[in-house]
């Protein structure tokens, strides 16, 4: 009898999600379970901009910021087990969790509102000075640089080769990652090794890609509108398969998981950023050194350039092409592997980061490989940089605001040629 | 298997209020994208700004709803001249690129924790539209057959069809005047018509304007509809939907974007309540009811690549008409 009313629940759950509709975000469809809240203060006062988010195995995934008052709440659809995890790269500057409880709470809900509580750390708040959090900032500022400079070469690279503006380009990334979570925690390969199998799998995949889709489309004549409408339809078709064998949650690799910062100076680091750093670092030196002294490389400016003339002086155009693809697709899954170390694997991550990386592409000139590299980095700057004026959860925004303001000051952008209609 | 769950399900949704709100968004970008080749990604910030216009102006201000709609057409003018000064001169893809972010922007000042004594925050603005249910000459629902309405949903209805009517009426008449047909030579070829001593840049940004205008009356019926406007009702999704409503209908045709809708609701809400009924009754296992809503999402994913690979003229539209390609 129970279970047959649980089923006539969950049925008019459903329909009632239907009729919410399309609109609203999935995760957000159902809502009518238990309320889980709580309030963060440190000595008394309230911490604003702090992010917690809820899971349960079924899928369910919500999260909360929490408002001036330190107050957040998130509305759950049933009854059940659901972890609770406070993001404690969200804690103000100098605020800690209370050293013995960590930041993750297993708790049974079952009607009404629960209340749960993170106990911030006696003695640990400190006030670091603006300069202190300025070099911080920096430094997380160049490191999600990087990771947008990865993923931005392989989108200038073939948006300057085949002329697409690749909006499925955020799922390579998100392909990087979830390989990655797959190879780690489910066939407990070690991360490096893991991490390098995603590359290999996502080459192939881009490989794949560009073979089977958009090298037909190139030979029909496609126009470049139809490939970019083309690839939305690809990005929300391998958005949502993502999800659907992986779940909403954000999870984190089994490996170097929660591993605490080192203090170097000023800054506070965690060894695994640093390694996936410098990682980026070395991949995109070795990009830049395939554009500048590699046959092949050289061959794909030329291709950037002008294909009739390039395929002229025989060069393979297709080939070249291909390999593009296949360099775009391992570094925006290597941007994927070093976004995940940090921020943790999810469904949407990829998507999220595209428009930064389109904003990082635009800023250095759309269709440059070196101006990408740098937008890139600026935009990865001034969005942690803009955190010491600007609320953080409205950073993103910030970096968004300039790059309208570069098209309207220097459209070309920053690497650009200019060869606009006046 | 409640097959007449099913049927009068599909059929309701199919002619319901989020058809008409999707469907005048579609008209909007029609007059963007099917008319003018301008590529709008933002068009869900447009219908933000009315929407949540309207809503701040009851909520927050206390003023009169109609004022409301007023100030939501006001911001959506002022956003399209501030999305078009820059951007309009130049190359398709970049308004795509600038639309986008504006879009994206627009939902996260409204959701955000610091504006939230204006906006609401994540949870948006409620109860705002009794204004326009006091006028509501409906005593009862509309019942056809499989199709039903409750009492509120039926006044929003009809006068969410009107101005769908209205609308089909105005860029039907525009566009077989002169003006309507200096828009599609710019999108056929902007320096020819630029070289005919028109200019090119003005007439983009009043069809950037008319369109977003269109796109606004879509804003205030979801927001009259539910009483409520929530800042990730705008998603990005929101104008891919839209996207894949005017390509399904038929670019740059009058009755495309109403086609597409129909069509769009119908398959969904199908494909949606069929399968959720076959997991509730064990004929399918292998899924659960979250599922359904992902399988959904990626048949439309499928579908907008599939349209525009084979069939970008979509169901009505003329191939000769409309020749899709970037310059």
């Amino acid at each position: 009898m129970r279970a047959r009313a649980a089923a006539l629940l969950a049925a008019l759950l459903a329909a009632a999600a239907l009729v919410v509709g399309l609109g609203a975000s999935p995760a957000a469809a159902a809502t009518s379970g238990p309320v889980l809240f709580g309030a963060v203060t440190s000595n008394d006062k309230g911490l604003a901009g702090v992010k917690i988010s809820a899971s349960n195995d079924s899928g369910f995934s919500g999260s909360a910021t929490t408002d001036a008052t330190g107050a957040w709440e998130i509305k759950t659809p049933k009854s059940g087990t659901y972890e609770v995890v406070l993001d404690e790269g969200t804690l103000p500057e100098g605020v800690a969790l209370a050293p013995d409880s960590g930041n993750t709470r297993t708790v049974n809900a079952f009607l009404g509102k629960v209340r749960i509580q993170f106990p911030t750390g006696d003695g640990v708040v400190e006030t670091t000075s603006k300069w202190a959090q300025a070099v911080q900032l920096t430094v997380d500022g160049l490191l999600l640089g990087l990771v947008l400079a990865l993923s931005a070469v392989g989108l200038s690279l073939i948006y300057g080769t085949t002329g697409l503006t690749n909006f499925a380009h955020g799922e390579l990334l998100t392909l990087g990652a979830v390989s990655t979570y797959v190879y780690n925690n489910l066939l407990h390969i070690p991360l490096v090794l893991a991490a390098a199998l995603a590359l290999i799998t996502c080459a192939i995949l881009g490989s794949i890609q560009d073979r089977v889709l958009w090298r037909k489309l190139r030979k029909r004549g496609t126009g470049l509108i139809a490939m970019l409408v083309v690839s939305i339809g690809l990005g929300i078709f391998l958005r949502y398969v993502i999800l659907f064998f992986f779940g909403g949650t954000t999870v984190q690799y089994a490996d170097f998981n929660g591993q605490a910062g080192i203090q170097i100076g000023l800054v506070s680091i965690t060894p695994k950023a640093m390694v996936g750093g410098v990682v980026a670092i070395i991949a995109i030196l070795l990009c830049v050194y395939w554009l500048l002294r590699t046959k092949m490389g050289k061959a794909s400016r030329a291709v950037s350039d002008n294909p009739a003339l390039a395929s002229a002086s025989g060069i393979d155009v297709e080939r070249v092409i291909n390999v593009v693809w296949i360099l775009g697709a391992t570094m925006a899954a290597l941007a994927g592997v070093l976004l995940g170390m940090t921020q943790g694997v999810n469904w949407f991550m990829g998507f999220q980061i595209l428009l930064l990386v389109f904003a990082g592409v635009t800023v250095g000139g759309l269709g440059t490989a070196f101006g990408a590299l740098i937008g890139s980095l600026l935009v990865g700057l001034l969005i942690n940089l803009s955190t010491l004026f600007v609320p953080p959860e409205l950073k993103s925004v910030g970096a968004l605001v300039i790059l309208i303001l570069v098209l309207i000051v220097r459209p070309q952008g920053l690497l650009g040629r200019r060869e606009r209609v006046g | 298997m409640d097959w007449g769950n099913i049927v009068s399900q599909t059929l309701t949704q199919a002619i319901g209020i989020l058809a008409i709100i999707y469907c005048l968004a579609a008209i909007g970008l029609n007059v963007h994208f099917g008319y003018t080749g301008l590529l709008n990604f933002g068009q869900a910030g447009f219908l933000a700004v009315a929407a949540y216009g309207l809503a701040v102006t009851v909520s927050y201000l206390g003023a009169s709803l109609w004022l409301g709609v007023l100030v939501g057409l006001l911001a959506t003018v002022v956003l399209a001249l501030l999305l078009g000064l820059p951007t309009l001169r130049l190359r398709a893809d970049y308004l795509a690129i600038v639309t986008i972010a504006a879009a994206e922007i627009i939902r996260l000042l409204v959701r955000s924790v610091t504006f939230r004594e204006v906006f609401g925050g994540s949870d948006g603005l409620t109860r705002f539209a009794d204004e326009f249910y006091a006028l509501n000459p409906f005593t009862t629902g509309i019942a056809l057959g499989p199709i039903t309405f409750s009492k509120n949903d039926s006044w929003v209805f009809v006068v969410g069809w009107v101005v769908v009517a209205f609308w089909l009426l105005v860029v039907w008449s525009l566009m077989r005047s002169p003006w309507g047909r200096v828009l599609k030579g710019i999108r056929e070829d902007e320096d020819a018509v630029r070289s005919l001593g028109k200019n090119v840049y003005s007439y983009k940004m009043q069809a950037l304007i008319l369109g977003g205008v269109i796109g606004a009356f879509g804003g205030f019926i979801s927001a009259v509809y539910t009483q409520s406007v929530q800042p990730d009702t705008f998603s990005t999704d929101f104008t891919f939907f839209a996207y894949t409503i005017l390509i399904l209908g038929g670019a740059a045709r009058v009755f495309g974007p109403v086609a597409g809708a129909l069509v769009f609701w119908a398959l969904i809400v199908f494909v949606g309540e069929f399968l959720n009924e076959a997991v509730a009754n064990g004929v399918i296992t292998f899924i659960t009811s979250t599922q359904v809503g992902q399988i959904r999402f990626m048949l439309v994913g499928l579908g907008l690549m599939l349209l525009m690979i084979f069939r970008p003229q979509g169901i009505f539209g003329d191939r000769k008409e409309l020749a899709l390609d970037a310059r």
